[in-house]
């Protein structure tokens, strides 16, 4: 349980040394020691309650745990508050689920907000910026994108409005709650490919919160399995192939998604 | 207790009985416990909201948006009431007082139950009904499809972003909706105290300039006040607690509704005895 400040190293972004976090009696996080590396397209994969979700929030300092160290680029986040907290919540960019858009705000507005929230910028660099990333993730060939409102978007357009308000603040990690989850195969494939191509575009370091096996072992460079609040398996696909845990077996197994011992 | 050594029998069956005792409060009072819980968690709430209102930023644009959707989006509804009350109590009061030959009175009549009572209580159950259920639906679905969540991870909070435009709007508007209410409810008593059934303008005016207190309107403003805050502070209460699906929303809409209800009508017989402290009725 006494956990060591790892020693700094380029290659990992995100250092968490024995994390733990109960809510009441119930213990969600016992011991959590994961790296996640810069640049790279890291996953989290485990079912429904093992503790994925509040890993993520942890990151981003939304959550404080009861012991245990996290370090972004060798800073301990633990315990930050106010403007220092800010500080580092400003290298993240989250992509939620359903997009979490902003339905009384429209698309610009939506992208712009964590600029408008966290700088005094003029108003046509705002926009410039906003239209960058909208030309970028090709949503500027709708006719009048920037003026819709949220309801008004398809589920593929909302979400990649909800990508673009992630990467606004130009962060350098973005995190992804299962981006797959509820979409038909066409559709899962689609995100694949968009967070793939945002790893590649923007040098972003993607950390991705998942139960989708298929895409797990698509995108992934790097897969970690959260079970039962421990990781149990880390590794590249390749790795985790290689030596399979029996509880990774199990999770995947029955989803027929990947098949042990044959290479992919 | 020093004979209450383990080996006392007796000792096991108090035991027993003190816990069936403890079963026994804790079924009558564990709802009341609950109560004040939920009591206290609104005040927290309403502890919350108003800290928030003296840090920056201010963003002024979500207060003029919510003043505008509780005030302005409200004025028909307002008014239509509003004019209905005082014709509907000018009818009540000119039959009543018509036993005793005394019809110019109902300017008075009119006016002092407008001023004390129908203005400020009618006026916050219909913004209640337009602008609390609509707060607490906007809230739930806010909190379910994770936009709350979002706010945070820009380091904004959800309370200073959310609820303190509400509440502050509602308490600045309720006031101002609630003069309306009385100037428009006076329009209707006129309308059927003297265009309908004739009784002399001079001495109905004469009798309400005299008998009509500026105190009364006194009393319902800070009335309105109070209900505004009770009534935001219920709907982003129960929005922003809300867990689970869209069901959970109509539950917490139906909760918003119910609660900031009942919360005006009780609230507004404490404030009429606060009231009648500081303002001792005269001769009524």
């Amino acid at each position: 349980m006494t956990s060591v400040a790892p020693t700094r190293d380029d290659r990992w972004q995100i250092q968490i040394r024995g994390l733990y976090k109960s809510f009441g009696a119930q213990q969600v996080l016992r011991g959590i020691d994961l790296d996640f590396e810069r640049g790279k397209t890291n996953i989290v994969i485990g079912g429904s309650g093992q503790g994925k979700s509040v890993l993520m929030k942890h990151l981003m300092g939304l959550l404080q745990p009861d012991s245990g160290h996290i370090y972004v680029d060798g800073e301990d986040i633990v315990g930050l508050r106010d403007v220092a907290i800010a500080k580092v919540q400003r290298k993240f960019g989250m992509v939620f689920q359903y997009a979490a858009l902003f339905d009384s705000l429209n698309v610009v507005e939506n992208i712009a907000f964590p600029l408008i929230e966290r700088y005094r910028l003029p108003r046509g660099e705002i926009l410039s910026r906003v239209r960058d990333l909208l030309r970028r993730l090709d949503l500027d060939n709708v006719p009048g994108v920037e003026e819709k409102f949220p309801a008004e978007l398809s589920g593929g357009m909302r979400k990649r409005v909800g990508l673009a308000r992630a990467l606004v603040d130009r962060p350098q990690i973005l995190l992804y709650d299962e981006p797959t989850t509820g979409l038909d195969p066409i559709a899962t494939k689609n995100v694949d490919e968009m967070i793939r191509r945002t790893a590649d575009d923007f040098g972003v370091t993607s950390v991705v919160i998942s139960h989708d096996m298929a895409s797990t072992f698509r995108i992934g460079d790097r897969i970690a399995m959260l079970y039962d609040g421990k990781i149990v398996a880390c590794g590249t696909p390749a790795e985790l192939l290689a030596a399979p845990d029996p509880r990774l077996r199990e999770f995947v197994e029955p989803s027929g998604a990947v098949k042990f011992g044959v290479s992919s | 207790m020093s004979d209450a050594s383990p080996t006392n029998p007796s000792g096991g069956a108090g035991e027993f009985s003190s816990t069936k005792v403890v079963r026994l409060v804790g079924r009558v009072f564990g709802p009341l416990l609950g109560a004040v819980a939920i009591f206290g968690l609104h005040l927290t709430l309403l502890g919350r909201a108003f800290t928030w209102l003296f840090r920056r930023p201010f963003r002024l644009r979500l207060y003029l948006e919510q003043m505008e959707f509780i005030g302005v989006g409200s004025l028909p509804i307002i008014m239509l009431v509003g004019f209905f009350s005082g014709a509907v109590t000018a009818l009540q009061g000119i039959m009543a007082l018509a036993m005793f030959d005394q019809q110019r009175w109902v300017g008075y009549a009119v006016g002092v139950s407008l001023a004390r009572e129908l203005a400020p209580v009618f006026t916050a159950l219909m913004i209640t009904a337009r602008a609390g259920s609509a707060m607490a639906t906007e809230l739930g679905s806010m909190r379910i499809t994770e936009q709350i969540d979002a706010l945070t991870t820009f380091a904004v909070n959800p309370v200073h972003y959310l609820v303190t435009p509400r509440l502050v709007a509602s308490i600045l508007m309720l006031p101002v909706m609630t003069m309306v209410f009385n100037v428009v409810g006076l329009l209707g008593g006129y309308v059927i105290s003297i265009l309908v059934y004739q009784i002399d303008l001079g001495q109905v005016l004469e009798l309400f300039r005299h008998w009509v207190d500026p105190a009364d309107y006194v009393q319902g403003l800070i009335k309105s006040v109070i209900f505004g805050m009770a009534m935001a502070l219920a709907a982003c209460y129960q929005g922003f607690n809300v867990r689970g699906g869209a069901k959970e929303v109509g539950r917490a809409t139906t909760a918003a509704v119910v609660s900031s209800s009942v919360s005006v009508l009780v609230l507004d017989y404490f404030l009429i005895e606060i009231m009648n402290v500081i303002w001792p009725s005269q001769g009524m």
